[in-house]
C-alpha cells in the first residue's frame, strides 16, 4: 500500500497522457465513435449553413418551448448511453458465472454508477424538467416562464453536467462506488482516482441548473396564470409540477449540501464522513437520502401528471376526482420528507426508529393508491381510444401497483432485512422507474409532440416499440425479484451460484427487447419526419384535448397565445369548445395589441461553457482555469444583468395576422363559420 | 371491512401461504434463499413477507384486472359501454377510493410495527441457552469471525451449534459492508467505527452462505463466507481442536496485516487471539493504518 503523492503540473494539474484509458477497447472506441458522429454533424449544419439559425433560434432560445425540446432531446440521447451501460451489466451477469465475465471489477464498477447516475439525473430529470418547461406555460395559458433567461441558464448547467460525465469515459474515469458514492468508499482513502471527482461536479453543476429550473416553474405556477385560473382550475399536470418543483426547491440544496461536505473531505482533507478523525459515514447516508427521497417524488409526481392529462383525455372524459388527486398530489409531497430512513433499516437504528419509518412509508401508498383508482375511475364510462400514450398510461397502471406493491413491502422493516440491497430491490425501483418514470416521459413525449413541431408521430411505430418495452420490462425485470428472493445481492460483477444463471439469461434477453423498444422508438422518429406532411397537425388539437396548449396552433407562435384566454372552467379548453359547438362561433374577435417578447440570450450557452471549463479544472486540479471559468461565468451574469434591452415588441398586425389563422383552423376543426363581417355574434 | 379479519384466519391455517410459497419454490432454477429459512429470525421474517405479500395481492390483483377490464369495455368501438363525458365525481366512489388503501395499510402498518420490535436485530433470541458471542470485523473483502468465548477466529467460515442463539456484534476495518446470511435472516450493516448487534439462530445442521450484501469496492464480489451450522457436540469439538491446532494466532500485527491486504483470503482458523481485538477494531473506526499511509489502496 505505498502511497505516492500526485504531482500537480502548473499548466495541466493531475491530466497526464495516460489518464486516457488508451488499453481498454470499450470506452475507446464507443468514444471515438460518439466523437465522429458529433464532430460530422457539426461539419455537415456548419457547411449546411444551418450554424446561424441553430444559433439564433435554438442555442441562444429563451423560449420556454424549445428549452423543453432541448431538454428532451438531451434527455434521449443521455437514455442512449445509460442503455448501453444496462446492456453491458447484464450481458456481464449473463456470462460471469464461475467467471471473470468480460468487464473487470474497475470497469464494471464505473458502468453501474454510471448508470444509475445518468439515469437519474441525465435523463428521467431533464425530460422531466423538458416536458414541464414546454407544457406548463401552455396549459396556464401564459407566453412564457418567470424568467426566461434562468430558464436558458438552467438548461445548459444541466447539459454541462452531462457533458462533464461523458468525458469521464474517455478521460480518466468515471465513480466505481454506485450512483449515491457512500463514504467512506467514495473517500480519497479509498477512491483515490478521478471518478468521484467527475460525479461531484458534474452533479454540482447539473444540481444548479435543476434548483433554478425549480424556483423558475415554482414562480411562474404561483405567479403568472392567465386570468381566472385559480389553483382549483389548474391542470392536473401543472398540480404535479407545482408539487415536484417545491421538492426541488426543498431538496436540492440538501444534495448540493451533502456533496459539498464530501468535496471538502476529498480536497481539503477535512473529516465530515471518514473513518478517522470523527468523521461519521451514516451523516452523509442520512443527508443523501434526506435529498434522495424526495428526488424519487420529483420524477414521479410529473409523471402523474402527464397520466392524468393522457387518460382524462383519450377517455374522452374528464379526470375523476379532480380535488381529490390535488390533495393526494400535495400529500405525497410533504410525506416524502419523512421516509428517508427506510434506505436503510439496516443500520441497526432500532425497532421504534425502523417502526416509525416503515409505517410512514406505508402511508404514502394511501394517496398513490386513490391515484390509481382515480385514473381507473377516469376510464370509467369513457371512450377509449387506444394510442400509444393511453398504452403508456395502461401498461404503466398495471406495473406500477406490482412495483408499489413490492415497494411497500420493502417497507415492511423486517421483510427488508433480507431483502435490503438484493436484485429484489433492484426490480422494486425500475418496476418504479420504468413504467412509471419512463413510460410517463414516453407517453408526454408522444402526446405533446405534435403540439411541439406540428406533426404527430408515427403510430404504428409507437405501438411497436410499447409492446417491446413493457415485454422487456418484465423479462428483465421479474426475474431479478426471484433471483433477490434466492439471496442475490446487487452490484456483483460475478458469482458461483449456477442455479442464478439461468435467471440473469433471461433478463438479458429482456434488455434486449427493451434494446427493440429503443430502436422502434428511432425508427418512429425518422419516419414521422420523412412523413410529416401526411402526419400534419392543422387544427392545433389532434387528440380533441381539453386543457389550453391545445387551444393555440401546432407549433405555437413564440408568443404563445395572441389574447391570454379567459379561463371560466376547471377544463378551460373544453368548456371554450363546448360552448362554441352549442352557440356555433368561436368567442369573440379581441382587440390585438403589441406584445412584448424576452430577447434571445446566449447568456445560458456562455455561462455553461464556463462551468463546464471550471468543472473539468476542479476535478484535474488545474488551478488557473478554474479561476477562468469561475471569472467567465460571473462576467457573463455581471454582463447580463447590465443589458439595456431585454424585450423586443410583437406589432398588433403580426399577432392578429397570426391569430386569423388559428381562428381559422379552429373554425374547421369546430365546422363554424367564422368569416370575418358575417359572423355570428 | 370484513377483509382483514378473514385474511387473518386465512393466513393462520396457512393455506394462502403455502400456496404462494409452493409457486415460488416449484419455480425452476431455484437456489434456497430468504423463502426457505433454516432459524427462527429468517422463518418469521418469511411469515411477515408472505402475509404483507397475500396481503396486498388481494388489492393489487382485483386492481391489474379493473384496470384492463375497464380499458376494454369502454374502448371507443364498444356501442354497447355507456358513455359518461361529464362524470367525474362520486362521493361514494371517493370514499371507497380513499378507504380501502387506508384500511389495509393500517393492517400492514400493525403488521410492519409489531414485526419491527419481534424481530429488532438486537433483541435476545428466546432461548434456554445462552447465546454464543461472535464478534465480526469486515476487511478488504473478507471475514474475520472472533470468538471471544472459545478464544478462537477465523476467516471467512462462521461455525455455529444448532438449536443455539448467536449474538453477533459486527463492526468494519474499512468500507461499509452488511453482515447477511440468507438462510439465517436478518442481515446488518458493518460500519467503521461503530459496532452494530444482530441474533441469530440456526436450527438445522448444514452449510450455508454468506455474503456481503453492501457493495464495498474491486474486491466485493469475491467476499462472501461459508456458515457451518453443526450440532453443538460437533462445535465444542471444532473449538477446542482449533485452539489445540497450533495454527497461528490473531495477534495485533496478524490483524494489521489482514487489513492491509486487500484481497478475498481463503478460509483460516486461527487457535489463538488478542483478547480485546474487536473492541479496539471500533476504537480504531478501521483507521489502524492511516498513521501509517495517508492514503491510497493497495491492489491485489
Amino acid at each position: 500500500m505505498s502511497h505516492t503523492p500526485v504531482e500537480t503540473h502548473p499548466v495541466f494539474g493531475r491530466l497526464r497522457w495516460d489518464s486516457i484509458p488508451w488499453s481498454e477497447p470499450i470506452p475507446i472506441v464507443a468514444s471515438v465513435i460518439v466523437g465522429a458522429a458529433i464532430v460530422s454533424a457539426i461539419v455537415w449544419a456548419w457547411r449546411a449553413g444551418h450554424f446561424p439559425y441553430l444559433w439564433r433560434e435554438w442555442i441562444t432560445s429563451v423560449d420556454h418551448k424549445r428549452i423543453g425540446v432541448m431538454y428532451c432531446i438531451l434527455a434521449l440521447v443521455m437514455l442512449l448511453r445509460g442503455f448501453s451501460d444496462a446492456i453491458m451489466m447484464r450481458a456481464q451477469q449473463a456470462i460471469a458465472m464461475g467467471n471473470g465475465g468480460f468487464l473487470p471489477p474497475h470497469h464494471y464498477d464505473q458502468v453501474f454508477s454510471a448508470h444509475g447516475t445518468i439515469m437519474i439525473f441525465f435523463v428521467a430529470m431533464p425530460f422531466l424538467v423538458g416536458l414541464m418547461n414546454f407544457a406548463v406555460p401552455l396549459q396556464l395559458g401564459i407566453r412564457d416562464v418567470a424568467f426566461p433567461t434562468l430558464n436558458s441558464v438552467s438548461f445548459w448547467l444541466t447539459a454541462s453536467g452531462a457533458l462533464l460525465v461523458n468525458i469521464s469515459l474517455v478521460i480518466g474515469e468515471f465513480a466505481k462506488t454506485g450512483w449515491v458514492v457512500y463514504p467512506p468508499l467514495s473517500e480519497l482513502r479509498f477512491s483515490p482516482g478521478v471518478g468521484v471527482d467527475y460525479y461531484l461536479w458534474a452533479l454540482q453543476i447539473a444540481g444548479v441548473g435543476t434548483l433554478l429550473s425549480g424556483v423558475n416553474l415554482v414562480t411562474t405556477i404561483l405567479k403568472m396564470r392567465a386570468p381566472g385560473m385559480g389553483y382549483t382550475r389548474m391542470p392536473m399536470f401543472c398540480w404535479t409540477s407545482l408539487a415536484a418543483n417545491l421538492l426541488i426547491v426543498a431538496a436540492f440544496p440538501i444534495l448540493t449540501a451533502t456533496l459539498a461536505m464530501l468535496t471538502l473531505d476529498r480536497y481539503l482533507d477535512f473529516h465530515f464522513f471518514t473513518n478517522e478523525a470523527g468523521g461519521n459515514q451514516m451523516m452523509f447516508v442520512n443527508l443523501i437520502w434526506a435529498w434522495g427521497h424526495p428526488e424519487v417524488y420529483i420524477l414521479v409526481l410529473p409523471v402523474f401528471g402527464v397520466f392524468s392529462e393522457v387518460v382524462s383525455t383519450f377517455s374522452g372524459k374528464p379526470l375523476f376526482g379532480y380535488r381529490s388527486m390535488i390533495l393526494a398530489t400535495m400529500g405525497i409531497c410533504l410525506l416524502s420528507f419523512i421516509v428517508w430512513l427506510h434506505h436503510f433499516f439496516t443500520m441497526g437504528a432500532g425497532a421504534d426508529v425502523n417502526g416509525f419509518f416503515g409505517v410512514a412509508t406505508m402511508i404514502i401508498a394511501v394517496p398513490t393508491g386513490v391515484k390509481v383508482f382515480n385514473w381507473l375511475f377516469t376510464m370509467y364510462g369513457g371512450r377509449i381510444r387506444f394510442t400509444t400514450p393511453m398504452l403508456y398510461s395502461i401498461g404503466f397502471m398495471c406495473s406500477f401497483v406490482i412495483g408499489g406493491m413490492t415497494g411497500v413491502l420493502l417497507a415492511v422493516p423486517p421483510a427488508d432485512f433480507v431483502l435490503h440491497n438484493s436484485l429484489f430491490l433492484v426490480a422494486h425501483f425500475h418496476n418504479i422507474v420504468i413504467p412509471a418514470v419512463l413510460f410517463g416521459a414516453f407517453a408526454g413525449y408522444e402526446y405533446w409532440f405534435p403540439k411541439a413541431f406540428g406533426f404527430r408521430l408515427h403510430d404504428g411505430w409507437g405501438r411497436a416499440s410499447f409492446w417491446f418495452w413493457i415485454t422487456g420490462f418484465y423479462a428483465a425485470f421479474m426475474p431479478l425479484y426471484i433471483l433477490g428472493l434466492q439471496g442475490m445481492t446487487r452490484r456483483l460483477n460475478h458469482y458461483d451460484v449456477p442455479e442464478w444463471q439461468p435467471w440473469l439469461l433471461v433478463a438479458a434477453g429482456g434488455a434486449l427487447l427493451i434494446a427493440c423498444g429503443i430502436a422502434c422508438q428511432l425508427i418512429q422518429l425518422f419516419v414521422s419526419i420523412r412523413d410529416r406532411e401526411s402526419l400534419v397537425d392543422e387544427t392545433g388539437d389532434p387528440w380533441d384535448g381539453r386543457s389550453l396548449e391545445w387551444i393555440t396552433t401546432s407549433p405555437p407562435p413564440i408568443f404563445n397565445f395572441a389574447v391570454l384566454p379567459n379561463v371560466e372552467h376547471e377544463e378551460a379548453y373544453w368548456s371554450l369548445k363546448e360552448r362554441a359547438r352549442e352557440t356555433a362561433t368561436l368567442s369573440e374577435r379581441p382587440d390585438y395589441v403589441d406584445i412584448e417578447m424576452p430577447r434571445n440570450s446566449p447568456t445560458g450557452i456562455v455561462t455553461a461553457f464556463f462551468a463546464s471549463l471550471m468543472g473539468f479544472a476542479l476535478i484535474w486540479h488545474i488551478w488557473w482555469l478554474v479561476g477562468l471559468g469561475f471569472l467567465g461565468a460571473w462576467a457573463t451574469f455581471v454582463i447580463f444583468a447590465w443589458r439595456d434591452e431585454a424585450e423586443y415588441e410583437i406589432h398588433a398586425d403580426e399577432v392578429e395576422r397570426r391569430d386569423r389563422e388559428r381562428r381559422e383552423a379552429k373554425a374547421r376543426l369546430l365546422k363554424i363559420d367564422d368569416t370575418p363581417g358575417e359572423a355570428m355574434a | 371491512m370484513r377483509l382483514p379479519t378473514q385474511l387473518i384466519r386465512t393466513l393462520d391455517q396457512r393455506r394462502g401461504v403455502a400456496a404462494v410459497l409452493l409457486a415460488l419454490v416449484l419455480l425452476p432454477g431455484c437456489h434456497p434463499g430468504v423463502l426457505d429459512p433454516v432459524g427462527p429470525v429468517g422463518q418469521g421474517q418469511r411469515t411477515i413477507l408472505l402475509n404483507s405479500l397475500v396481503i396486498m395481492l388481494g388489492i393489487v390483483v382485483p386492481t391489474i384486472v379493473a384496470v384492463i377490464g375497464f380499458a376494454w369495455w369502454f374502448r371507443a368501438g364498444n356501442g354497447r359501454a355507456e358513455y359518461k363525458p361529464d362524470w367525474s365525481y362520486s362521493g361514494r366512489v371517493e370514499l371507497l377510493v380513499w378507504s380501502v388503501p387506508l384500511l389495509i395499510v393500517i393492517f400492514l402498518a400493525g403488521i410492519a410495527w409489531i414485526g419491527s420490535h419481534d424481530l429488532d436485530p438486537p433483541r435476545p433470541l428466546a432461548s434456554k441457552q445462552p447465546p454464543l458471542r461472535v464478534e465480526v470485523v469486515s476487511l478488504d473483502w473478507k471475514w474475520v469471525f472472533i470468538y471471544p468465548d472459545q478464544g478462537v477466529a477465523t476467516i471467512n467460515r462462521l461455525v455455529i451449534p444448532t438449536g443455539r442463539p448467536v449474538s453477533f456484534r459486527i463492526t468494519s476495518g474499512t468500507v461499509m459492508n452488511s453482515f447477511f446470511v440468507p438462510r439465517l435472516g436478518s442481515q446488518i450493516y458493518a460500519m467503521s467505527g461503530m459496532a452494530t448487534r444482530l441474533n441469530l439462530q440456526a436450527d438445522r445442521p448444514g452449510r450455508y452462505r454468506g455474503i456481503s450484501a453492501h457493495y464495498s469496492g474491486a474486491g466485493f464480489a469475491d467476499m462472501h463466507f461459508v456458515v457451518d451450522a453443526v450440532a453443538p457436540q460437533r462445535f465444542a469439538g471444532w473449538a477446542a481442536q482449533a485452539r489445540a491446532s497450533g495454527g497461528p494466532a490473531l495477534d495485533a500485527a496478524a490483524y494489521v496485516r489482514l487489513a492491509r491486504t486487500s484481497a478475498t483470503s481463503p478460509v483460516v482458523t486461527f487457535s489463538a487471539v488478542r483478547p480485546g481485538l474487536f473492541d479496539a477494531a471500533v476504537r480504531d473506526a478501521g483507521t489502524i493504518l492511516v498513521a501509517a499511509e495517508k492514503s491510497g489502496r493497495q491492489q491485489p
